[in-house]
């Protein structure tokens, strides 16, 4: 597919053209090229250090990632440049994969800025298991598992047009996986939404809808395809293998 | 002026001994008193078992209060002004537990003034009181000046909860002068808070735990606003066995300098002590430097103390700016978290005057 093609796709959301990200001085991502249309969900494999998370950041904005190349569009709108407040406001937001511990602060602080709504709020921190942890200071002696949940509990508020995910499941117990599975696939299932999720341990295609998947491995997309078929191959081979039989992917 | 008249000030002046904690309807108080510069004009307690006087008046009524008077700064072979003029005298008598809070407030009104008062709080045995003093300066009080010297003796099974808040002017200079004897079982909880500006304040209140048992902590909230100096420390001497201290400041630099002072000294075994400070510069200009010490003759003690001073963390404005906040909303909202009223021990009534008062005083401040 071209680029002339690509773009003629309208229903696109999300769509990165080239693009080269350096962190640190050191080029991370190279040439990526993907595109995630309304309503699908993209699953995103790749070893440690592969710059999947460095990725994730770029698209939402995060200070320290320069694109030295290519274009980054969010809902037709090139947002290279646009500040993370921007961003947000046009519908992206992001799971945390480790979020930040900010002393003072309250999660229920947050919950109300994000929603108007006390019953919904009142719902999902208990569907969430999260009831006592509202009048907590966010993440501060939280364990893996609450941070994760509570990382869901504020995206589903927030609910954003396209979700970024940084493993939403490392951490969690299984029995906290199945609740937070289904909230998230609530989630995706509603008119027009669409992510890009991280996943390591896999646990989370039990419970989402994913039609494509793409493994990432020294910062360029390589192989793409049906995720859970993936998944099961580099849990048998590994990532090495990957490599062997494709050339880097433009995923579109 | 008549108890009616304590809620008799101008518009502004009324405004400014609010925010210093103090209602002037006397809804929520079992006891008040006000001395404006050198007149000690209103004192009134609502309940019996707390008698709230002028020290003056105290002095010449009570034989006993003589022997208070200065004593606490003898104990630790300290010398303090005697060229006072007013102060309070409370005293709580034993076994009385006060539900709502007794209110002092000084209050510097004439140009130029120089406020010096000396006060006495007496808890007697087993009873338990919340206090809260209100030290503020009017518009007019330019170039002011205060220094309180306040005497606490918090006897066997006593319970303490003192708050002061200063609201001062940024051309006001402070030196309040504090000892607090602590005896057997007894409490003493000291809650500071100084969010407004001002020229200088220097102080370093003392609690002595010389009861076994006894137990003292201390807690501030500073903001620093450019041009003032506040060289603020707590120290606590662990004289008697079994006693427990602890010290927590919170500092926030707008661009003034905070000296965050903390001493713990053991001077007797099976003692447990801690001391947090943390820090937050906000501007280029500021400067915070935590000097926290503890010492120890004893090694069946357990003290610790942790320090911290920075700049906010990008990574927690990141954060909320990905949640949809604002930049100067993210720093606002992360500022106010770290000047948390919850870092003070405080009664739920006073917890929610003070989390106003603060919301008040830090909208727009930075």
């Amino acid at each position: 597919m071209s680029y002339n093609m690509l773009m003629e796709k309208k229903d696109n959301l999300l769509e990165i053209k080239n693009l080269t990200v350096e962190a640190a001085g050191k080029t991370i991502l190279k040439d990526i090229v993907i595109s995630v249309p309304k309503g699908e969900v993209v699953i995103l494999f790749g070893p440690n250090g592969s710059g999947k998370s460095t990725l994730i950041k770029a698209i939402m904005g995060f200070s320290g990632y320069n694109i030295t190349a290519g274009e980054i569009i969010f809902a037709g709108r090139r947002i290279n440049d646009l500040p993370m407040e921007e961003r947000v406001r046009m519908g992206l937001g992001l799971i945390y994969q480790h979020p930040p511990k900010i002393r003072g602060v309250k999660l229920q602080q947050i919950a109300q800025f994000l929603s108007k709504d006390k019953k919904a709020i009142k719902e999902l921190s208990n569907e969430l298991s999260l009831g006592d942890h509202l009048s907590r200071d966010i993440n501060l002696d939280f364990s893996g598992g609450e941070m994760k949940r509570s990382e869901l509990f504020q995206i589903i508020l927030q609910d954003p047009q396209f979700l970024l995910s940084d493993e939403p499941e490392s951490g969690v117990d299984l029995e906290n996986i199945s609740i937070m599975g289904s909230v998230l696939n609530k989630y995706l299932q509603k008119e027009g939404k669409a992510a890009l999720i991280i996943t390591h341990t896999g646990y989370i295609l039990d419970y989402i809808k994913a039609k494509r998947g793409c493994v990432m491995i020294g910062g360029k997309l390589w192989c793409v395809g049906n995720p859970k078929e993936m998944f099961a191959e580099i849990r048998k081979s590994g990532y090495e293998k990957c490599k062997e039989c494709h050339e880097p992917q433009r995923i579109e | 002026m008549s108890p009616r008249e304590l809620n008799n000030f101008n518009q502004d002046d009324a405004e400014v001994i609010a925010s210093a904690g103090i209602d002037l309807k006397e809804e929520k108080r079992s006891a008040s008193f006000l001395q404006q510069d050198r007149e000690a004009k209103f004192s009134r307690s609502l309940i019996a078992g707390v008698e709230i006087l002028r020290i003056e008046d105290a002095l010449a009524k009570f034989p006993e209060a003589k022997e208070y008077y200065g004593s606490a700064f003898k104990s630790l072979g300290r010398d303090y002004p005697q060229d006072t003029e007013g102060g309070y005298f409370i005293r709580v008598k034993k076994g009385r537990t006060v539900e709502l809070p007794i209110q002092a407030c000084l209050f510097l009104k004439a140009q130029g003034f120089k406020q010096k008062v000396h006060n006495l709080i007496i808890i007697e045995e087993g009873a338990k009181v919340y206090l809260i003093t209100g030290c503020s300066a009017a518009k007019s009080a330019d170039e002011g000046f205060h220094l309180g010297i306040s005497e606490f003796f918090i006897h066997k099974g006593g319970y303490l909860n003192f708050t002061m808040i200063h609201s001062w002017k940024e051309d006001t200079s402070v030196k309040p002068m504090s000892i607090a004897l602590v005896e057997e079982g007894a409490t003493f909880v000291s809650n500071y808070v100084c969010l407004r500006p001002v020229r200088n304040i220097t102080m370093y209140p003392t609690a002595v735990l010389q009861g076994e048992g006894g137990r003292a902590s201390f807690n501030s909230l500073m903001l620093s606003h450019p041009g003032s100096l506040q060289d603020i420390g707590s120290r606590v001497i662990l004289r008697a066995k079994n006693t427990q201290a602890e010290i927590i400041a919170r500092a926030v630099s707008l661009g003034g300098k905070v000296i965050s002072r903390g001493h713990l000294k053991a001077e007797n075994k099976e003692i447990k002590a801690h001391l947090e400070c943390r820090g937050l510069i906000l501007s280029e200009k500021g400067t915070i430097h935590a000097i926290p010490e503890m010492e120890s003759d004893f090694r069946d003690v357990n003290m610790s103390h942790e320090a911290a001073i920075g700049k906010i963390n990008k990574e927690e404005i990141e954060y909320l700016t990905s949640r949809g906040f604002t930049q100067a909303q993210a720093q606002s909202i992360i500022v106010r978290g770290f000047m948390d009223v919850d870092v003070l021990a405080l009664p739920e009534l006073l917890r929610k005057e003070i989390v106003s008062i603060e919301e008040n005083t830090l909208r727009g401040a930075f």
